[in-house]
């Protein structure tokens, strides 16, 4: 039975560091799991590492979100943020990376960020979905398309200077009338 | 890559592309699957979702703590008292809050029987898709005694809306006890009338042993919890993991299997059913008087009896749900995943915080959207009638498949 193992927090803290001292943006220890923050190019490496290396041993995907900081009342590196969450059922502990994506210029390349679908099976459908409501594409995802939202559909609902009625789309989505509507009786 | 946009152009060996749902019987809720079809045996399949796409995480962007409680009622809707408890217990951990002892006993109780609620139909409704009608009967029965008992408890029957930020919107009814005592005994009854009829019935069998296998190492990769990684001998349980609410003072196990199969999906619910019942029975010896809610005036809410009566409960309640940035629940400005045990596995909360009183957002991990997905992969090279027991095994809720 996979039983939650405080001590080896301070045990991942150390190796990550380790590892990454550098390159880390920050780090947080949360009630059960620790939170490390990194640019987006680093996040792939870091996540290799935790699944790859055998001590830690991160095999067990859990959930991977995304989140928009614009306009956060704290600075933050960049606007977006992928916020992948993992299990290691060695060490009984969880663990968060949070990569950092920064938008795109003007009408320039979209937010990219390495796919982590190669790693883990889960982060397919996951990834789609940030795609979907975030817009942040995922270089080398085998299977980039929109997931919930409509195939059609322009913009990305999640985003935070995205309105929250909408911009008008559902008017303009094309209705089946059975009766066409000049011919429907008037009450 | 296969796709459901992709034309249909030639039609070669005998090879026939089929749609099945978003509006199908034997699809729960709104999914569609498309098909390339060789006789019986599917080549090919693609997955669409998002037909009941309602967009809770954005609208949890604009909504209070407290007010998400009742769109969490709609994820899950066949377990909505887990979804408000699991949010609640979410936020609590946020801001940092401790709830009375009353409170986690009730919670806990309330989980249970609505795991019961949730399980019984999904057992119910596998052995009916695979053409045993009675069993969905038996097990509605048992659901709907569930069901009174949630509505004499929360006044609703499906959107309870039960569970407050600190505490519960009100206490248990009187003769809560005897009710649910009765209702477990009739329970134990049904789930021993299904093992007697399932587990030696060989057109049940036939149908779902050695279907749909998923192995451990793909429940791992793709990050499936609840009852069907446990089938798959994933040992892992929320319940267990880091105990929450009451769970490390009572005495329960996790049942797990090593098949994977639907087989192992159905037992592994069944067996869960009995420790839910274990579990109740327990927890009901622990229920004793005393407060429901945290007596915190920066992040609970009053009773709201006494908000009629009291001049100062009517301050402190405007103070909690009016709007701007003075009032309401102000957590610290920072980020936390929490997770409880639902009926079908993680359901995990991702809140990030402003300090205002609306989260600045809410991400819902649910079991089905994770657990969902391998299913496109086990239909490859299986039969078509094997989808059926699949899916129904699986017991995907559009609800939090969508959001």
């Amino acid at each position: 039975m996979l039983v939650y193992r405080k001590e080896n927090l301070s045990t991942l803290a150390a190796k990550v560091e380790g590892a990454f001292g550098d390159r880390l943006l920050g780090k947080e220890e949360k009630t059960l799991y620790v939170q490390f923050s990194v640019k987006a190019a680093d996040a792939k490496s870091l996540i290799r590492f935790l699944k790859d290396s055998p001590e830690l041993g991160f095999t067990y995907f859990i959930d991977c979100c995304g989140v928009d900081y614009l306009k956060y009342p704290r600075p933050m590196p960049e606007r977006f943020a992928v916020v992948t969450t993992l299990l290691s059922p060695a060490l009984g502990v969880k663990v968060q990376v949070r990569a950092f994506v920064p938008a795109s210029g003007n009408g320039s390349a979209p937010a990219r960020i390495d796919s982590n679908a190669d790693l883990f099976a889960g982060a397919n459908w996951t990834e789609r979905e940030i795609f979907d409501l975030y817009g942040i594409e995922f270089t080398g995802h085998p299977d980039m398309r929109r997931i919930l939202m409509p195939d059609d559909y322009e913009g990305h609902p999640l985003r935070k200077d995205y309105p929250l009625r909408g911009r008008g789309e559902r008017g303009a989505f094309p209705v089946y009338h059975a009766i066409p509507a000049d011919q429907a009786p008037k009450d | 890559m296969y796709s459901y946009e992709q034309e249909v152009t030639e039609q070669t060996d005998n090879v026939v592309h089929m749609n099945v749902g978003p509006s199908h019987p034997a699809m729960h809720g709104t999914l569609r699957v498309k098909m390339e079809v060789q006789g019986e045996r599917i080549l090919r399949a693609d997955q669409e979702i998002g037909f009941l796409h309602t967009g809770f995480e954005k609208l949890g962007e604009h909504r209070t703590y407290n007010q998400f409680i009742t769109l969490s009622d709609r994820l899950n809707y066949f377990s909505p008292l887990n979804n408000n408890i699991g949010f609640a217990l979410a936020v609590e951990e946020l801001i940092g809050l401790e709830t009375p002892r009353r409170c986690h006993v009730i919670r806990t109780i309330l989980s249970e029987m609505s795991r019961l609620a949730d399980h019984s139909l999904c057992v119910g409704a596998m052995a009916m898709d695979l053409g045993a009608f009675t069993s969905i009967l038996w097990t509605f029965v048992e659901r709907e005694k569930l069901y009174d008992v949630f509505e004499a408890v929360t006044g609703t029957r499906l959107t309870t809306s039960y569970a407050r930020v600190g505490g519960l919107a009100f206490d248990l009814p009187a003769d809560f006890e005897k009710r649910v005592t009765a209702i477990l005994d009739s329970m134990e009854k049904t789930v021993d009338k299904l093992r007697g009829s399932f587990y030696k019935n060989r057109i049940f069998l036939d149908r779902v042993e050695g279907v749909g296998v998923i192995s451990k190492e793909d429940a791992l990769s793709y990050g499936i919890t609840g009852p069907m990684a446990r089938a798959s001998g994933v040992e892992y349980d929320l319940r267990k993991f880091k105990p929450y609410l009451i769970y490390d003072e009572l005495d329960f196990d996790v049942p797990t299997y090593s098949e994977g199969d639907c087989l192992a999906r159905y037992k592994v619910r069944l067996d869960e059913m009995d420790q839910s019942i274990r579990l109740v029975r327990q927890a009901m010896k622990r229920l004793e008087p005393g407060p429901i809610s945290a007596q915190d005036q920066k992040h609970a809410l009053p009773d709201k009896l006494s908000t009629y009566t009291d001049m100062e409960s009517l301050i402190h309640h405007f103070k909690m749900v009016m709007p701007g940035p003075d009032h309401g629940i102000n957590p610290p400005v920072t980020d936390l995943y929490s997770a409880t045990e639902s009926p079908n596995g993680e359901l995990g909360w991702h809140l990030v915080s402003d300090g205002g009183s609306n989260p600045w957002r809410v991400r819902v991990r649910p079991p089905s959207f994770i657990n969902y997905p391998i299913f496109g992969k086990l239909m490859e090279g299986a039969m078509l009638a094997d989808v059926v027991a699949m899916l129904a095994s699986f017991n995907v809720i559009a609800g939090e498949l969508d959001r």
